[in-house]
């Protein structure tokens, strides 16, 4: 049974649609990637899953289990982490604060998993009595990445994690991906930077108009003439 | 040195009492606007009902301060604080979550708290009447205590109530708790973290339903200490509601909008401007009489606005911090 | 993409054209003017034309507020000290002249006094300059704060010497003796100018920081009239006031109330037609523009906060007509009769319930809730003397004696139940704003 599986979804803001019958099937141990234009619906679909947004068609499981219009803290319960593309930690409160609010459901894991997350992001120790406002963009992602971790989540979603940070750090975050995935969390992923994104990835999700136009491995869309042509821009 | 004692008394007490009110009602207006987005109007008649909770329940049992040894009123707080914040929950299930619900600009809350403050005025004032009434029912009566400097030359003690007593220790011991529950507890973690960013904890898995509720709990119970202390230290007016507003609210203002510190900075801020606006500064410059020019000598009354004119100062905070710094000396987050 | 969106508005603009027959509109009015039909059967002629005029008057306010809240979304929670202001005013001009005043030594006083003050605060705002004269800027402040604090309190207690000489010797400096409408115009223009001040704070902010401002300034203005006996008797108030028109000891109680009416209903008249043109015009296309889109609308280059400060200082100057219209009905100025419940909520029920941003709806709500009002005052008060009754005989419960003041907290309770079950449950009114929006 897959982990996570998109069937046909539709859904978008305030009657207009923006997806229009999307399909996506991601493993246990897996990362899929989601890359397309602007305005491709990337994002979107990734706030569907996570029950941001009514799907009004279609349906989504988690280990076949429908999950589709369930609210957020319902599928945190169940196993799902979110981390979105901006205002991705809470400013005022420390880093530690930061963490342990990841764990709100899960107050029992507080102290063993802020020992495992300062381990993956050993910087994050250093910084963990200073407020999350105060950090650079890259360690406010650990933050972000960590906050979600500490729910033991079974699969992450995350929301352009790279956007706005310098080629270094944008390096360090996707290696940090892979480990956490290596760690047998399953990854769903929007990028702009789709070929580094798709270098990693076991599947890729390409959305134009809020469909699939190709899906296939990671490997199999970078080596595609046509994917390259008009997404990876040649 | 008589002069002295006469300003400590009234001025420096009087301020702290004063301030130490409108710090608890700040703090309340600060955190519901943090979490909710929106200017609780009806936050002034909540403390009211607080008030009006002990009075009845004081009128209930009026012999049980004799055998706790604190005044009736300050024993039926407790009670009090259960009911008001009880009140506030339910004010938020019935009139404010349909509008939440529907996704309506936080003016239109406004102006439904200003619907709730009439209601909550017109029940109180239905049951209270709109008359002026004393918490320390027939029996029990104020303790003064006058505190005499061992200073030669100083006749004049040092007057303090037992209700304000009572008042500055109750105020220490809100803000320790809050400051504890704030930082210390994981669900008031999880407030601070729904007043940073509403989605992220959504995202998080906290529950924000749990938080709202939460806090209307601490609003509701703080405004009851608020508005019962108000009364303990001069009496029960059912009617104050607008005018003890505009000072809360320019408190919340100065000390930054969603910062409950900044509130309790802003409420002695606010406090102690409104002491010493109405202060006589006549009285402080008679020991120099003698070395003063004629017309300053003989001024008799140099306060800066009558009594009756008191409601300008928390105004002139107000506007004075909106011109100069919207976001409060503190910093708020949302202007 | 353009395209479309052109198409788009010019669809929006055909339905806004009334094509249909107004059957809402007609059935509403219809029924108000059933109720104000029968109230001149059952209360008389005499008691109806007074509660119409009242209601005019009343209708005046709400399209004060109406503009405020309905077209730019400003909450002005203080309707009331614009209405007090606008009264005062019309008091002020129309109230014969005092010669126990005027005949004396203290007009020139008091006129002396007003120089200084007026010195003075040249003087202050000259030392916020100084810095211009390389007084470094922290040292100026410091200056400034002080010449602030001195020559306030000295100007303060010579005005409060000349004052208290008015006050025993003249009892109040009296009025100017001119007719009852040149008192409602500067009392408009007074509380535009209350508005602007207030406006041009609050420009920019949250519109909550407006109601929390409002609400202060119109307790301020209550505390100042109540207060300043030497100018308006304060509590014990100013009466009668002399009508624009012919008043009831020349043409008897129905006919003079009848002409005031007309008096009020032809500027109602004019005050919708202006307010009309102006909706249609490109001024109020843009006002809505910014109401449902604020980024859109200053991304398209309009400066959103001045047409917003035009807005409410435009509203606030109808409040103050309003006012002064309704104090000179009244004939009598009395500062502490000027309550947050009767001059501020009221309003605002009359415009929420009778549709936000849409005039007509709003007169249809000031007329409907005013008549509500006014026949509620006797029902509660027989529904109080009922639970009374039935309380006397059935559990032998002493009766509190301040019935009517109780009956009164009934309707404060009432009016709140009204705001929020009306924003609850018809958050666009009864008669929505007609012009279809996009989101």
């Amino acid at each position: 049974m897959p982990l996570l599986e998109a069937r046909d979804v539709h859904g978008g803001y305030g009657g207009m649609n923006i997806l229009n019958g999307v399909n996506m099937t991601i493993e246990a141990d897996e990362i899929g990637v989601i890359v397309g234009p602007n305005g491709a619906g990337k994002s979107t679909m990734l706030k569907a899953v996570f029950g941001l947004l009514t799907v009004s068609q279609g349906e989504i499981l988690l280990r076949g289990e429908p999950i589709h219009n369930l609210p957020p803290n319902k599928l945190v319960q169940k196993g799902m982490g979110f981390i979105p593309q901006e205002k991705n930690v809470f400013p005022s409160l420390t880093v530690k604060e930061n963490l342990e609010m990841g764990a709100f459901l899960k107050p029992g894991n507080v102290k063993r998993m802020l020992k495992n997350i300062y381990d993956v992001f050993p910087p994050l120790y250093d910084k963990r009595h200073q407020p999350a406002g105060e950090l650079s963009g890259g360690q406010r992602q650990m933050v972000a990445m960590g906050r979600a971790l500490m729910a033991e989540p079974e699969i992450l979603l995350l929301d352009e994690p790279t956007a706005g940070l310098s080629p270094l750090y944008m390096n360090e975050i996707f290696e940090r991906v892979k480990e956490i995935n290596a760690a047998g969390v399953g990854i769903l992923m929007v990028e702009q930077n789709a070929k580094q994104a798709l270098a990693i990835a076991d599947k890729g999700f390409v959305l134009a108009a809020g469909q699939n136009r190709f899906t296939d491995t990671g490997a199999a869309l970078l080596a595609d003439p046509e994917v390259a042509k008009s997404f990876l821009g040649g | 040195m008589n002069e002295l004692v006469f300003f400590i008394n009234n001025v420096v007490i009087a301020g702290s009492v004063t301030g130490s009110i409108y710090a608890i009602g700040a703090v309340g207006v600060t955190l519901v606007f943090s979490i909710m987005r929106f200017a609780h109007f009806a936050h002034a008649d909540m403390m009211t009902f607080g008030a009006f909770m002990v009075l009845l329940l004081t009128l209930a049992f009026p012999g049980v301060g004799g055998v706790v040894g604190l005044p009736t009123p300050v024993v039926m707080l407790p009670l009090a604080i259960v009911l008001t914040a009880l009140l506030a929950v339910g004010i938020d299930k019935a009139f404010y979550k349909p509008l939440r619900a529907h996704g309506v600009k936080p003016i239109v809350l406004v102006i439904g708290s200003l619907g709730v403050t009439l209601m909550l005025q017109g029940l109180i004032r239905l049951f209270a009447g709109t008359g002026a009434q004393n918490l320390y029912l027939a029996g029990e009566r104020k303790e003064i205590y006058r505190i005499a400097l061992p200073i030669e030359g100083v006749r004049a003690p040092i007057v303090i109530t037992e209700p304000q007593i009572i008042l500055f220790v109750l105020t220490v011991t809100a803000v320790v708790g809050l400051h504890l529950f704030l930082n210390r507890s994981r669900l008031g973690k999880a407030m601070r973290a729904m007043s940073d960013n509403p989605d992220l904890a959504r995202a998080s898995g906290i529950n924000t339903n749990t938080i709202v509720a939460v806090t209307w709990v601490i609003a509701g119970g703080l405004a009851a200490i608020a508005g019962t202390l108000l009364s303990l230290d001069v009496t029960f007016k059912p009617d104050l509601s607008f005018f003890l507003l505009l000072p809360i609210f320019a408190a919340a203002i100065v000390g930054g909008v969603g910062h409950p510190y900044g509130a309790i900075a802003g409420g002695f801020v606010v406090g102690f401007a409104e002491t010493l606006a109405v202060f006589n500064w006549s009285v402080l410059l008679r020991p120099f009489r003698d070395s003063l020019p004629e017309w300053l000598a003989q001024a008799g009354n140099l306060a800066f606005v009558g009594t009756e004119y008191k409601i300008v100062v928390p105004f002139f905070i107000l506007v004075a911090i909106l011109v100069w710094r919207p976001t409060g000396i503190f910093k708020g987050k949302v202007i | 993409m353009s395209t479309q969106q052109e198409h788009a508005s010019r669809r929006d603009d055909t339905v806004a054209a009334p094509s249909r027959f107004p059957l809402r509109e007609v059935v509403l009015f219809g029924a108000v003017l059933a109720a104000v039909l029968g109230v001149y059967a059952v209360m008389g002629v005499a008691y109806s034309t007074r509660m119409l005029v009242e209601a005019a008057c009343y209708a005046i306010l709400a399209l004060g507020l109406t503009i405020q809240w309905g077209y730019a979304g400003q909450f002005n929670a203080g309707v009331m000290g614009f209405v007090a202001l606008g009264g005062f005013c019309a008091m002020f001009f129309s109230v014969p002249v005092n010669d126990a005043f005027w005949g004396t030594e203290l007009p020139g006083e008091l006129g002396r006094v007003l120089l200084y003050l007026a010195a003075a605060a040249m003087l202050v705002f000259g030392a916020t300059r100084l810095d211009r004269v390389g007084v470094p800027k922290k040292l100026r402040t410091l200056i400034a704060i002080v010449l602030a604090v001195v020559l306030y309190l000295v100007v303060i207690s010579m005005l409060r010497e000349v004052t208290d000489e008015i006050e025993s010797r003249a009892g109040f400096i009296g009025g100017l003796g001119l007719p009852a409408w040149t008192g409602w115009i500067v009392g408009g223009a007074l509380a535009g100018g209350v508005g602007y001040f207030i406006g041009h704070i609050c420009l920019g902010l949250r519109s909550d920081y407006l109601a929390i401002a409002t609400l202060g300034i119109a307790e301020i203005i209550k505390a100042f009239l109540k207060n300043s006996d030497w100018l308006t008797r304060g509590t014990a108030t100013v009466s009668p006031l002399p009508w624009p028109t012919p008043g009831p000891s020349t043409l008897g109680f129905t006919l003079s109330r009848a002409l005031y009416l007309s008096v009020t209903a032809v500027m109602i008249a004019a005050i919708f037609f202006l307010l009309h043109r102006a909706y249609h015009a490109p001024w109020g296309r843009m006002i809505r523009a910014i109401r449902d889109n604020e980024v859109a609308a200053s991304a398209m280059g309009k400066d959103i906060n001045r047409r917003r400060l035009e807005i409410f200082v435009l509203g606030c100057i109808l409040m103050g007509i309003g006012g002064g219209a309704l104090t000179s009905f009244n004939s009598l100025f009395d500062p502490q009769g000027y309550l947050p419940l009767n001059h501020t909520f009221l309003v605002l029920v009359m415009v929420i319930l009778g549709g936000p941003g849409n005039n007509l709806g709003t007169i249809f709500g000031a007329v409907a809730v005013y008549i509500i009002w006014i026949m509620s005052e006797p029902l509660a008060l027989a529904l109080m003397n009922l639970a009374v009754w039935v309380g006397e005989g059935a559990f032998g419960w002493e009766p509190p004696g301040n019935l009517d003041s109780r009956a009164l907290q009934a309707r404060v309770f009432v009016i709140g139940l009204l705001i929020t079950l009306v924003l609850r449950f018809a958050p666009q009114g009864l008669l929505p704003e007609k012009v279809k929006h996009h989101g």
